[in-house]
């Protein structure tokens, strides 16, 4: 594989527009990746899988990063793809798109459509970390249950305290027994936490 | 008496002739407690007649946030927890992880610890695959048979793995740098006995299965996954190469000290339920090549890096991939690092049997429901791995 600056330089020619830099990993693992903007994302995956140069036919690893603000730099989800070539056995080729933290605004292309193998992974990573990925054919939860409402593996997820509370039939035996100052129920029990903290 | 089927009476469900009879499809929820779902999957089967029109997998019944949990230790502190994830290979996923935060640190590994880690990863390889004919084979109805054949296999490799590394399945065996224990040499005489003897139970464990008559007849043509349908959906692994696909991470990284051993890949043609069987006989029969190298060639020398530090074991910012060929696929995982550097701060596994799973409906369209089950076994699944 050429070194960074050059796949860079031929994408910036190929895909008009593209707003690209590299983001480097550790010293020592030596895999520096790109990083595209949204709107062009789309494009530059489908040029990292059409071009004769890379043919990047194998998407192989898809994840998210959260990271938390730091100081007066925002904070932001960074999606992150490792793209192989098996025809020409080359690789990897690391594509990162950086969306804004906010749930509603957290949307990045989904690369799906051209990559079958990313479905379940983009699915994933929309589960725990609450990327809505554009384009995506089927996006619903895959690994929580498909009533949970937050994004566990955010940095800033706090799990309530009736996690492993469900409705029983037993609920106002718990309440009468708990105002009797016997067994508290779960609910009960999340608000005396909640008055402990403060 | 009974009367012949007229002309236009004749037909069957698939067919559906208009105006003669009005069928409606089914929806069956096989698993998450069925047997063949190899633990808690679930499949959503919409079946007309018996066939198969529509199949969702549903799975996340044993996820337990695996990640999480990783990004709450030390570097080294989730090093037991990836014996869990594919509770059958742990040496595999061992190296995986090690390998991943090698990569991340720059740690480099002894040659003999290197040695020693081909050594465990294919014995891995070779208990994977029989067992999962095993299982394969119990999925089609030869209830214990091939399977306790396959089992009376892998407790040799099993009491081998106990003597070493104290654990059966948990082992908790590789380091950063090296592996936790030496192998002694008694040790490598078990391995070498293991291994000398084992084609021999390859040889009968084919004769009883390769031209079987039913296994030919249950599992050709079914399932097929075209090439370019797996290479697109990020299949790996045995499967993948059954399909046709090229593409062994040992070759193609040259990962530990594969790149100085003499071994083939093989790859089937068609891509269905018997290639995918067969692919694994021939990769036990390359695993044994592999292991006689092994053992012939491992040199004297330290099994662990001195120079890592067990504690206060720190990484610079950044983030990096590292992968290995496991037995069911590409096992890889992305580790990020931050200031202070002590524990990870994004720990993600690729898992290989997940995103098998993507194409099971593709496979499973259009063939019978008793055939779902076989294709799902032949995928070759753990749901410690598949939910984390």
């Amino acid at each position: 594989m050429e070194p960074i600056e050059t796949i860079k330089e031929v994408v910036v020619q190929a895909v008009a527009g593209a707003q690209l830099e590299i983001v480097k990993s550790t010293p020592a693992a030596q895999q520096p990746a790109i990083l595209a903007d949204r709107e062009h994302a789309y494009a530059v995956g489908k040029f990292f899988k059409e071009d004769p140069r890379f043919q990047m036919d194998f998407c192989s690893c898809v994840t998210a990063v959260d990271f938390l603000p730091k100081g007066d730099k925002p904070g932001f989800i960074e999606v992150v793809y490792h793209l192989y070539s098996v025809s020409l056995k080359q690789g990897p080729i690391i594509l990162k798109v950086r969306a804004p933290r906010e749930v509603e605004q957290c949307h990045v292309p989904s690369l799906t459509p051209l990559w079958r193998g990313a479905e379940f992974q983009e699915r994933e990573a929309y589960d725990l970390y609450g990327v809505t990925f554009d384009g995506h054919p089927d996006l619903r939860r895959i690994l929580m249950w498909d009533e949970f409402t937050d994004y566990p593996m955010r940095k800033d997820y706090e799990p309530p305290a009736d996690y492993e509370w469900e409705p029983t039939p037993h609920d106002d035996t718990l309440q009468r027994a708990a105002q009797a100052g016997g067994i508290m129920p779960p609910t009960a029990r999340e608000e005396l936490e909640k008055t402990k903290k403060k | 008496m009974i009367q012949p089927l007229t002309e236009e009476k004749r037909f069957t469900l698939t067919q559906r002739p208009e105006g003669l009879i009005e069928t409606q499809t089914l929806e069956v929820s096989i698993g998450p407690q069925h047997p063949s779902t190899h633990g808690v999957f679930r499949m959503d089967c919409v079946l007309d007649g018996e066939t198969v029109v529509a199949l969702k997998p549903v799975m996340g019944y044993l996820h337990r946030n695996h990640e999480q949990l990783a990004e709450r230790m030390a570097w080294l502190g989730s090093m037991p927890y990836t014996d869990r994830l594919d509770y059958f290979n742990s040496m595999t996923n061992n190296w995986a992880y090690a390998l991943a935060v090698e990569k991340l640190a720059g740690i480099k590994v002894p040659e003999h610890a290197e040695y020693v880690r081909v050594i465990m990863a294919e014995l891995t390889r070779i208990l994977n695959h029989s067992c999962v004919i095993g299982f394969m084979l119990q999925d089609l109805g030869a209830w214990g048979t091939p399977l306790l054949y396959a089992f009376r296999e892998r407790e040799k490799i099993l009491d081998l793995f106990e003597a070493v590394s104290g654990s059966r399945m948990m082992c908790n065996y590789m380091r950063f740098g090296g592996v936790r224990v030496d192998m002694t040499e008694k040790d490598l005489a078990v391995a070498r006995d293991i291994i000398s003897r084992f084609p021999r139970f390859l040889d009968e464990f084919e004769k009883l299965l390769t031209t079987n008559e039913v296994l030919l007849a249950r599992t050709q043509r079914v399932g097929i996954l075209p090439k370019e349908l797996a290479i697109n959906a990020s299949i790996s692994g045995p499967m993948a190469r059954a399909s046709g696909v090229e593409y062994d991470i040992r070759k193609v990284d040259r990962y530990g000290v594969y790149g100085r051993i003499d071994f083939r890949v093989p790859v089937g043609d068609i891509g269905d339920v018997y290639d995918r069987y067969y692919i694994r006989v021939l990769e036990m029969r390359e695993s044994i090549k592999i292991l006689q190298q092994a053992l012939r060639d491992i040199p004297a020398g330290p099994h662990v890096a001195p120079e890592v530090k067990l504690r206060n074991f720190k990484i610079p910012p950044g983030d990096g991939y590292g992968r290995v060929e496991a037995p069911k696929g590409e096992l890889g995982f992305y580790l990020v690092s931050d200031e202070g550097g002590k524990q990870p701060y994004r720990y993600h596994v690729r898992p290989p049997s997940f995103i098998n799973l993507t194409t099971l409906e593709d496979m499973c369209l259009g063939h019978k429901v008793a055939d779902v089950v076989i294709i799902l076994g032949s995928i070759d699944i753990v749901l410690g791995e598949v939910d984390r």
